[in-house]
């Protein structure tokens, strides 16, 4: 079911319906990612508005992870990677030279797919942030760490043992101490890459609700393959196949009727 | 005979030899042991040769040897570790060539006698630069032949931290140093401290390149000038054993010397295999 | 404290300093060998200097400085005990490897590693007091110290390389193959003798190369042992004397800038070289070995 399709530009949402108290965010404009030769991000063109969650979604190899993580230049990474095109957050081009890259991962948070805790105590993982940024010592930190660890539902299992090892907690309260370690830092975007993707039903049950708290104060953009869990979680939904964006939609569209015939099938499981 | 009969008369044949040779081994340590602890009183160890070395203790020498590692700690430890942080963390940053370049250097000095090191000391450090006999001339000698064993072990520690404790660290806006510094560095530092005192304990022993370098028959005392010959354990034995006088005479003072040393490198062998397996142990 | 971008270059350029700086000792160990070893050749011609059979460098009248009997001093000790330490190194990894059970192993190893940590002038103590003596019992030499006595103590010292590159190289080998092996009804005997040795064989080759290159650059153990007298024989019953050991003794009693200083520059860069050699062959090796795989 391959169609060959030149880079197509799907319908911009935002501009069909009203979105009220819905600034424009992060923008894509005519962006691509290579690596080496691969042709991995072709022609993105899209918007992010803020307090919303929006999924990526697709089968395997379609570029979600690659997309997610042009955001925060975490791709900066990789030696062989080029691309052409902007990313504008908050009007500006992140790819641009003069752009401190610091910062922009200070704005810009991410959670990966295998939780990845420090091997250090609960409290010095989300006060690892805010040390390297200065945003406080002493008491002001203790705060910052207290707060965080609220935001992201982990306080009240963790508040009497802070010293103790991170690799002593259960694997989704890893994953919520990544999380509070990424909130540390007051970021404004929040990317999660398969976040629940290694943890078991209830945990991810309860990262879920998390991510729904989230977004009234942060911009979050979620990476799944879970299709059942883009459908509950997200507000905006971008489906990917092959590296381009088929159909970017709000979520109940994209499930209920999807304008795309390559959407459909993917989510009547036709493909994976 | 069949093949059970074989394999079986093989087998011990095997182990007889293999358990032959540790015996061979720990018979000569304890025999060595049961002559020189005695020797050893508060006296021997803290009070400097007599009679044109044919008494008295040891104090000098012992002495020069921690003189000369302490120095050597000093110039191979930061070097060492820095090299292996550029291995293991920033080489995307140059040409691969060369980075091959640097590995395979490593690779050879780790191969280099000894005693070409002495004559590099001897060379450059005693002669072209000035430093005369000197302890400051042994230390770095041992320094450079001490590098090589610290890089390549702890380069191994900093590659063994997973790849994920520096993504997280890079994605919440750290810089690359700060990622060493406060997390690698921290987790790698077992293997590290591990291989640092085991290329110690070799600089401990080495003779030769201070035969070269500094190290001198007899001092009645010493100043602690690194700019100055020094007395060290490892020559001790040579000069006693081979070149003093009487040595049946002072054989009891070689024996001393011999476990004195010995003691000093196996504690610190010790040492860094039990940290070795700790940490092992932890992370399983 | 947060570093700024400029203090991030400094340190990396720090780093990489660190990291050349072992091109830039293996290139001064290069440099000042010849600057040292060259003189010696204005006046001995190299054919001399390496064919020559009589090193007398410090007689008054008719100085000589024919390295040979280093040379062949070297080659007796090491190759002899590299005969020896081989079989048994390969023995001893064997049965490390494959035949002893967990809690021994848990003894030999550090066994084994002790066995590398002890001193070398200790290795050469142990040759000149204690096991000259029970060479002379048993084979009543005319030499006390002798080639033999250098070539015992040195494999003894060898043998730790040559036992953990082993053992390594048979640990290496896929479990697979092994099992296959036994699967079809071999002993494990025969299963090491058919499956597994040949597969670990370069591996072993390179325990080997490397064990023959820590001999050759062994000084005070060889010092010590053999009895120092430059003669060009293969009897291990006689005393001769090494590469190493010229330098170490002779340089203490030279003048500096004298041709025997010089000459000694000479056997110590001819030394470097043929470590320098075998380093690369082990290098070349292992690199084809690793894109082979």
């Amino acid at each position: 079911m391959i169609r060959d399709t030149r880079y197509r530009v799907p319908v911009n949402p935002f501009e069909e319906y009203e979105f009220d108290n819905a600034d424009e965010k992060i923008e894509f404009d005519d962006f691509h990612l290579w690596y080496g030769d691969n042709h991995v991000l072709k022609d993105i063109d899209l918007e992010i508005r803020e307090n919303m969650i929006t999924a990526f979604m697709g089968p395997s190899g379609c570029g979600k992870s690659s997309l997610l993580r042009a955001i925060n230049r975490m791709n900066d990474l990789i030696p062989e990677c080029r691309y052409k095109g902007e990313i504008e957050i908050d009007d500006v081009d992140i790819n641009d030279p003069d752009v401190d890259v610091y910062e922009l991962r200070k704005k810009v948070g991410m959670v990966f797919q295998k939780p990845n805790p420090f091997p250090m105590s609960i409290y010095e993982n989300v006060a690892y942030g805010p040390r390297i940024h200065n945003m406080g010592n002493g008491k002001s930190l203790d705060a910052i760490v207290e707060r965080s660890l609220k935001e992201a539902a982990l306080w009240g299992e963790v508040y009497d043992r802070l010293e103790d090892s991170a690799m002593s907690l259960s694997g989704g309260q890893q994953q919520r101490l990544c999380i509070a370690r990424a909130l540390a830092v007051e970021p404004e975007i929040i990317l999660l890459d398969e976040p629940c993707s290694a943890l078991d039903p209830i945990a991810t049950t309860k990262i879920e609700g998390l991510m729904r708290r989230l977004e009234e104060k942060y911009t979050v953009i979620l990476v799944t393959h879970n299709l059942q869990q883009a459908a509950r979680v997200s507000d905006m939904t971008a489906f990917m196949y092959l590296g381009e964006i088929i159909e970017f939609d709000r979520t109940r569209n994209i499930f209920e009727n999807p304008r795309e015939e390559l959407t459909e099938n993917y989510i009547t499981g036709k493909f994976g | 005979m069949d093949k059970i009969t074989v394999e079986r008369s093989v087998f011990t044949i095997f182990k007889l030899l293999t358990w032959g040779v540790v015996s061979i081994v720990a018979m000569l340590l304890l025999f060595i042991f049961s002559k020189g602890l005695p020797v050893l009183s508060p006296d021997f160890l803290t009070s400097p040769p007599e009679n044109g070395m044919l008494g008295g203790g040891i104090s000098i020498a012992i002495l020069g040897t921690l003189m000369v590692m302490v120095l050597t700690i000093v110039f191979a430890v930061p070097l060492g570790i820095g090299s292996a942080i550029f291995l293991a963390e920033y080489t995307d940053k140059v040409d691969p060539r060369i980075t091959r370049m640097v590995r395979l250097a490593i690779n050879n000095l780790a191969g280099v006698p000894s005693i070409v090191y002495g004559l590099l000391g001897l060379g450059m450090f005693v002669l072209f630069l000035n430093l005369r006999f000197s302890v400051l001339s042994a230390a770095l000698t041992l320094s450079f032949l001490t590098l090589p064993v610290i890089i390549a072990a702890s380069e191994e520690s900093l590659r063994n931290v997973p790849r994920d404790y520096r993504e997280a660290s890079l994605a919440l806006g750290a810089t690359r140093w700060e990622t060493v510094r406060h997390v690698v560095l921290p987790s790698a530092l077992p293997g590290i401290m591990t291989a640092c005192i085991l290329g110690l304990s070799r600089a401990a022993g080495e003779t030769a390149p201070l035969l070269m370098t500094g190290a001198a028959y007899y001092l009645p005392s010493f100043s602690g000038n690194i700019f100055r010959q020094f007395m060290a354990l490892s020559t001790h034995i040579f000069f006693m054993s081979t070149q003093s006088p009487n040595p049946d005479i002072t054989r009891p003072i070689q024996y001393g010397t011999i476990v004195v040393l010995l003691i000093i490198v196996l504690t610190m062998n010790m040492t860094a295999i039990l940290i070795r397996s700790y940490y092992r142990r932890k992370h399983r | 404290m947060r570093v700024t971008r400029k203090d991030e270059r400094s340190i990396e350029g720090a780093l990489f300093f660190s990291a050349i700086l072992a091109i830039i000792i293996l290139g001064l160990i290069f440099i000042f060998l010849l600057r040292e070893a060259i003189p010696t050749f204005y006046e001995v011609p190299i054919s001399e200097f390496l064919l020559g059979r009589e090193w007398f460098p410090s007689s008054f009248k008719d100085p000589r400085f024919g390295a040979l009997p280093l040379i062949a001093g070297s080659f007796l000790v090491v190759v002899t005990a590299v005969v020896i330490a081989v079989p048994v190194g390969l023995v001893c990894a064997i049965y490390i490897a494959e035949i002893a059970d967990h809690r021994l192993k848990e003894i030999l190893k550090p066994a084994i590693e002790i066995l590398a940590g002890i001193p070398s002038v200790v290795y050469g103590f142990i040759a000149l007091v204690l096991l000259s003596e029970f060479i002379q019992n048993v084979l009543h030499a005319t030499y006390r110290l002798n080639a033999l006595n250098g070539a015992l103590i040195l494999s003894l010292m060898i043998l730790p390389t040559i036992i953990s590159i082993t053992e390594d190289a048979i640990n290496a080998v896929p479990r697979d193959y092994k099992q296959a092996s036994l699967a079809l009804g071999a002993t494990r005997w025969e299963t090491m003798r058919k499956v597994t040795l040949p597969a670990a064989q370069s591996g072993i080759t390179v325990g080997v190369m490397l064990g023959m290159g820590r001999a050759v650059g062994e000084t005070m153990a060889v010092l010590m042992a053999t009895g120092n007298s430059p003669v060009v024989t293969l009897n291990l019953l006689r005393s001769v004397e090494t590469m190493t050991a010229v330098i170490a003794i002779e340089m203490g009693e030279v003048v500096f800038g004298s041709l025997h200083y010089h000459a000694l520059f000479a056997i110590g860069l001819l030394l470097f070289i043929i470590t320098f050699a075998v380093n690369l062959v082990v290098d070349l090796t292992i690199h084809r070995r690793g894109r082979m795989s």
